[in-house]
């Protein structure tokens, strides 16, 4: 069975201005409870803001260093979801309840990937 | 990143057509859905059929009306009104309807939606009904995968090497057998609960380990029959978070799945556990299996919880050599006090030989030579032959191997035997 993640996309910014309604937090816990029932949730977590964040960058045969909050970038990632499902439209349908449950005025992105399984040294990887 | 991100969006988002939409959420759905309509009708095999209807007219209505809201509920909802129509009708079902007519009359129909712990009940009701003991471990095994699992008739097949028609038959004569038994469609409570419990676990554990150690066929392991049986295990953990030996278990498959990267080489044949890469065990899967024997509590342990913490004692490991022998001679102890068997005490006799030395393994595993139940399982000779090879005893040891050779079914297993037998 393939693994997912789902990387879930905010615009930090105005998610911080723009409070959820009161029963949020509620409905998040139902699906969360409902997709770890189905035995499809590998792991789960929310990420600090960006304001704690530090980005690495290696170009040139140089590191550089540039410290978060990323306000060039109108979506962050702020979340993560692992499953395992049989297949993409099952991840999918998975991501699309979870977006259903945030407020209509929000707007998020889940960005879903297959996890690239099998041989993990790079010269063992089949030729495209 | 902005241009990656629309890519994957664009590719996957609008290419989903409705007919593909409904069928995965009824594979999302279809266990509560037959589970549900069961409680309606008492009848597993007649639920599973109504829960196709539903599919049907999904398939039909939603290219028109578009996917509803709650997709789910909307299924259900439909199946759910289709069961009690029948029952109530009684055209088809005439017996039916003199076994639940009266409770339907009595009682209002179920409310809608459904309560999330209704649903569980439902579920657990269906998990209890599909296991029961009534059937054989094999008939249980196809159902558990066909309706909780969500597996197809033909998959079931391919995951235990038979035919699409052979496990179709298996599947309605359990059916049918339910039915003929009167089996009620409850979760079982007090007495009969342990016993009702270990059949369900038993199943989950079966599927686990044709796909873990296969039995027959060229593969030494099928993957995935081990995730069925793991998102299986899951589910009961979601279901029964009171019972231990769920945790158990469920530990037990995360810390056995966290080895399968490192079982087999290059070239597909079976690496022992002293010289498994452990690099290659799956991390996540390890600190999963530990939070779920974490979560099974403080014992006394069950022969699953046990088991897992075996397998925990490897998984703690970092290199062969760190294993807690003693630890796990001592649970191998407890587990043979648990439940008496040649193979328990075979295994124990690996674990002794490996905290005290080859020649006190050798001594158990010599008192197991005549144990009828070992006849013919090449494992008996394999440990001794290990054992008399550690011992200096090439000749015999030999001997040992090639006999083992001829025992298993497993054609990989049988090489690295062969190749063991050739260096000794």
């Amino acid at each position: 069975m393939p693994r997912f993640i789902s990387l879930i996309q905010v615009d930090e910014q105005s998610i911080a201005t723009q409070a959820p309604d009161p029963d949020f937090e509620k409905r998040m816990g139902a699906l969360f409870e409902e997709i770890t029932k189905a035995g499809v949730m590998l792991d789960t977590a929310g990420l600090a803001p960006t304001s704690q964040a530090t980005r690495l960058h290696w170009s040139g045969g140089r590191i550089s260093q540039t410290d978060g909050p990323f306000t060039e970038s109108k979506e962050v990632v702020g979340g993560y979801a692992l499953l395992q499902v049989k297949d993409r439209a099952e991840a999918l349908e998975w991501a699309r309840r979870f977006l259903e449950v945030h407020p209509e005025h929000w707007s998020v992105t889940a960005e879903v990937r297959e996890i690239q399984e099998g041989p993990s040294d790079p010269s063992e990887l089949p030729c495209p | 990143m902005a241009v990656t991100g629309t890519d994957a969006v664009g590719t996957a988002g609008t290419g989903s057509t409705t007919a593909e939409t409904v069928e995965t959420v009824f594979r999302i759905e279809s266990a509560r859905i037959v589970a549900a309509v069961a409680r309606v009708v008492r009848d597993v095999g007649l639920a599973e059929e109504i829960a196709q209807d539903a599919l049907v007219a999904a398939l039909e209505q939603w290219p028109e009306s578009g996917v509803p809201e709650r997709p789910g509920a909307w299924l259900t909802a439909v199946a759910k009104r289709r069961a009690i129509d029948l029952v109530r009708r009684g055209e088809t079902y005439a017996r039916k309807l003199a076994e639940v007519g009266r409770t339907l009359e009595d009682t209002p129909p179920p409310p809608e939606p459904a309560d999330p712990e209704d649903i569980d009940d439902d579920l657990l009701r269906l998990v209890f009904t599909a296991c029961h003991p009534v059937l054989s471990a094999e008939a249980r095994t196809a159902l558990t995968l066909r309706l909780l699992g969500g597996l197809t008739t033909q998959e079931i097949a391919r995951a235990f090497l038979t035919s699409e028609a052979t496990v179709a038959q298996r599947i309605v004569r359990a059916k049918r057998k339910l039915a003929a038994a009167g089996v009620p469609f409850e979760v079982p409570y007090g007495e009969d609960r342990a016993g009702r419990l270990s059949s369900v676990l038993e199943v989950v554990y079966l599927v686990f380990n044709e796909g873990y150690s296969a039995t027959a066929g060229d593969d030494l392991c099928r993957p995935a029959l081990c995730e069925d049986a793991l998102r299986l295990a899951r589910v009961l953990e979601g279901l029964m978070p009171g019972e231990p030996e769920v945790h158990g278990l469920a530990a037990l498959l995360e810390l056995q799945a966290s080895r399968i990267p490192a079982r087999t080489g290059h070239g597909g044949e079976p690496v022992l556990l002293a010289d498994q890469n452990r690099a290659r065990w799956n991390r996540m899967l390890i600190l999963r299996g530990l939070e779920a024997l974490r979560r099974a509590g403080e014992g006394p342990y069950g022969p699953y919880c046990l088991q897992a913490a075996i397998a925990a004692c490897h998984a703690r490991a970092v290199r062969y050599e760190d294993t807690d022998w003693a630890v796990i001679a001592a649970l191998y102890g407890r587990l043979a006090a648990l439940t008496p068997s040649p193979v328990v005490e075979l295994n124990r006799a690996v674990a002794v030989s490996m905290a005290e030395g080859p020649g006190a393994g050798l001594e158990l595993v010599d008192a197991l030579t005549d144990e009828p139940a070992l006849r013919g399982y090449h494992l008996l000779p394999s440990v001794r032959g290990d054992l008399l090879e550690r011992l200096g005893r090439g000749e015999e040891a030999r001997a040992e191997f090639e006999r083992a050779a001829t025992l298993t079914h497993n054609e990989r297993e049988r090489e690295l035997l062969l190749g063991r037998a050739r260096r000794s």
